[in-house]
């Protein structure tokens, strides 16, 4: 078993914090992991990304070779299509669909739709606004997961899990919230995957 | 025992308490911070007292680091690769002085430079100062490397250095630890010259750092860390340096066909590079950082060209490695299916919305754009730096910690009109106390700017030594009172800043203003860690 993803996003999104989830659910299933981060100048409001790789054999390299990632991982739309060509031939894309606009030159609306439905394999979804539903845009990151939960080959069950003990120590009323955001996520890319 | 989950920088933090030190020095800086702060979160540091604050600068943290040396306990002390510069002073000698206590330097390089202004080579250091440097490829090696350089320091006598990369010490895997190790007790060296460094003790000593050479030889040329991988096609041998070496598996999956010498500590093992060089038709040298492997080995001329690398041009001189350069080197084919759309821009980092910083800028630009040609602004190493860019372009320089205000000066000496240092409080008391006593000093009219957000804001947030005391230090500088102006720097108030920088800016002597509001990020998490405790 293998999995190679790239988590994606703006400098103060927040992609670490799915990145400690997965990692923490691989770790228990006594799998190899390596995650490699994005400190220091970028986390200003500049793109950041985080590789981070799963395997049950030992991992060398701390980055993950052009076309030989399984999955991208965006909280932001523009994000997820820069590391368009790090993706396999089976590789997927979720992402978040609502824009972070912080530069004055962002493209157009419609130029990045068109740019995004040109790819097939893919969940787009709004993370803030079911999050929302779920209780609190807070848990938007979970949101983003849980659709990502069906391409990362661990047990759902791993990953509640991970939930429970990360956010364990803030209360049970954020685990709950930060679980149903969880299946929200879940429940939209089977949705997508249905044949 | 269980792994751990680390960052490199964890693994080396974690090593280095459980081989027993006494204490850590440094003055945080991008890759290097997070392995104090893993000290300086750890249990065990506040139940043993262990040294863990941070220092002014790489300079003061390396002479901490040598008194507790001098003392017989364990230090570690750690920066960026362009602090090793600010420390060179005490890092040279004390390679001459030897240690103690066992003295581990660790040297964070910055390939690509993500967070820094260039990209020099640690290695280079280790050598010009005649030590040992131990070059980690993973994170458990982080560990293991660290825990065990402090035994090598104390075996030869002499500091160590551990030399890490970016991509390796913001990288987390699993580690597992070894026996914890009790702190050394107090004591002191038996030669009481030995720390005195005269010039008559001085030649002394250099000697037998000269005569250790061949031990440090010895050690390396059988050390585990420099391990030998036999392969079948001897067209080709590979040396892989540190990190390059998973580049270079990720690439032979299935094991590498080319006998391949892997390198983890320095001085280079001689004898298995020479068996190497004569074995195979070429010698592939990997290595992140500086061709300093290849151009040791394939000497100035380099007959035949049968060492290539970075130098030779089968990979780039500069930046950093990864899976697809390396694969390149070898001819290896890379399958790339998608092209990034046309649609995705850059999206550099930029000042936070809310930052102080911004409202500095704002006045300042208002200030002086009057004045045009006549005026220009040093900037120096900070989040500030990003004024530089859209919208604000507002900075002309930015060399070096502390420079803004030398800089400053000596372009006011050249006959610029308005010369003006923007820098911030941390790197104030950094570097930029004793260049502002060369501006008293010579009553230079200049302007300098210390936006001051009371923390190191680009590092994560970490203490600032001048906090609170700014303007009793420029005082007893000699500024002169009635020019170090303090400012609240909000929209509402900056019709205030532009008269108070302009009233400054044409005073003709030494002023200071200081543009005072808390960093926006600090204050956030510290409000979340109080809601949460």
């Amino acid at each position: 078993m293998k999995i190679d993803i790239i988590l994606a996003g703006v400098g103060g999104q927040g992609i670490l914090s799915i990145a400690a989830v997965i990692g923490e659910a691989a770790l228990n299933q006594g799998l190899f992991m390596k995650q490699s981060e994005v400190h220091g100048m970028s986390q200003r409001g500049g793109d950041v990304q985080s590789n981070l790789r799963i395997s049950d054999q030992a991992i060398y390299s701390d980055l993950i070779p052009t076309g030989k990632a399984d999955l991208v991982l965006a909280l932001e739309p523009m994000e997820a299509l820069r590391y368009l060509s790090f993706l396999s031939v089976d590789g997927w894309l979720v992402s978040n669909s609502v824009p972070y606009v912080n530069i004055p030159n962002y493209p157009e609306e419609e130029k990045l739709q068109e740019s995004i439905s040109g790819f097939q394999r893919k969940v787009i979804l709004d993370v803030d606004s079911i999050a929302r539903e779920a209780g609190s845009v807070r848990a938007a990151n979970m949101v983003l997961l849980g659709a990502a939960s069906p391409f990362l080959q661990l047990d759902y069950s791993g990953l509640e899990q991970a939930v429970r003990h990360i956010f364990g120590r803030k209360g049970e009323t954020v685990v709950e919230l930060n679980l149903k955001a969880l299946s929200m996520g879940k429940a939209i890319a089977e949705q997508v995957l249905k044949p | 025992m269980n792994k751990l989950l680390l960052l490199g920088d964890e693994a080396v933090a974690q090593a280095a308490l459980d081989a027993g030190i006494s204490g850590v020095y440094a003055y945080p800086g991008t890759p290097s911070t997070e392995i104090t702060e893993y000290i300086q979160s750890s249990d065990k540091a506040q139940k043993e007292n262990i040294h863990r604050a941070w220092s002014a600068n790489e300079k003061t943290a390396m002479e901490a680091a040598m008194g507790m040396s001098f003392a017989g306990k364990r230090s570690m002390v750690c920066m960026k690769h362009v602090g090793v510069n600010v420390a060179a002073d005490p890092f040279m000698n004390s390679a001459i002085s030897g240690i103690v206590g066992g003295l581990v330097f660790v040297a964070a390089d910055d390939p690509s430079m993500h967070s820094s202004q260039n990209e020099q080579d640690s290695r280079f250091y280790g050598r010009f100062a005649m030590i040992p440097v131990l070059e980690p490829s993973n994170q458990q090696e982080a560990y293991d490397m660290a825990y065990q350089a402090f035994e090598l320091s104390e075996k030869l006598g002499f500091p160590v250095m551990l030399r890490i990369t970016t991509r390796l010490a913001h990288s987390r895997s699993g580690v597992i630890r070894r026996e914890e190790r009790a702190q050394n007790e107090l004591h002191f060296s038996d030669d009481p010259r030995q720390f005195v460094l005269l010039p008559v003790n001085a030649r002394q000593r250099y000697k037998r750092l000269l005569a250790a050479q061949q031990d440090m030889q010895a050690i390396s040329e059988a050390s585990s860390f420099n391990t030998f991988l036999p392969g079948k096609d001897m067209s080709k041998g590979i040396i892989a340096c540190g990190i390059a070496y998973n580049y270079l598996m990720e690439n032979f999956q299935d094991g590498c066909p080319y006998p391949v010498l892997k390198i983890g500590q320095y001085p280079l093992p001689k004898e298995a590079v020479a068996q190497l060089l004569e074995s195979c038709d070429q010698l592939v040298v990997l290595e992140e950082g500086y061709p300093l492997v290849e151009e040791m080995i394939g000497g100035l001329l380099n007959v035949g060209n049968k060492v290539t690398g970075r130098l030779s041009g089968i990979l780039p001189r500069d930046g950093e490695l990864n899976p697809d350069i390396v694969a390149a080197a070898f001819g290896l084919k890379t399958t790339k299916l998608y092209e990034k759309p046309e649609v995705v821009m850059p999206r550099p980092p930029a000042l936070c919305q809310g930052c102080g910083h911004r409202d500095m800028y704002d006045a300042l630009n208002a200030a002086i754009a009057d004045y045009g040609e006549r005026a220009k602004v040093f900037g120096d190493i900070g989040c500030y730096t990003l004024g530089y860019l859209p919208p604000f372009r507002a900075l002309h320089a930015c060399l070096d910690m502390g420079a803004s205000i030398t800089m400053a000066k000596g372009a006011a000496d050249a006959g610029l009109e308005y010369a003006v240092a923007v820098i911030g409080d941390s790197t104030f008391t950094h570097s930029g106390m004793t260049s502002l006593l060369d501006a008293v000093y010579e009553n230079t009219p200049i302007t300098v700017i210390i936006s001051d957000n009371e923390v190191a804001a680009m590092t994560g947030g970490q203490d600032s030594p001048g906090s609170g005391r700014l303007e009793a230090i420029c005082a007893g500088l000699g500024v002169e009172p009635e020019h170090i102006r303090s400012l609240l720097p909000l929209k509402k108030n900056h019709d205030e800043m532009v008269r108070v920088i302009k009233e400054e800016i044409n005073y003709p002597g030494v002023s200071v203003i200081i543009p005072r509001r808390a960093c926006i990020h600090t204050l956030k998490r510290k409000k979340t860690a109080s809601n949460e405790n």
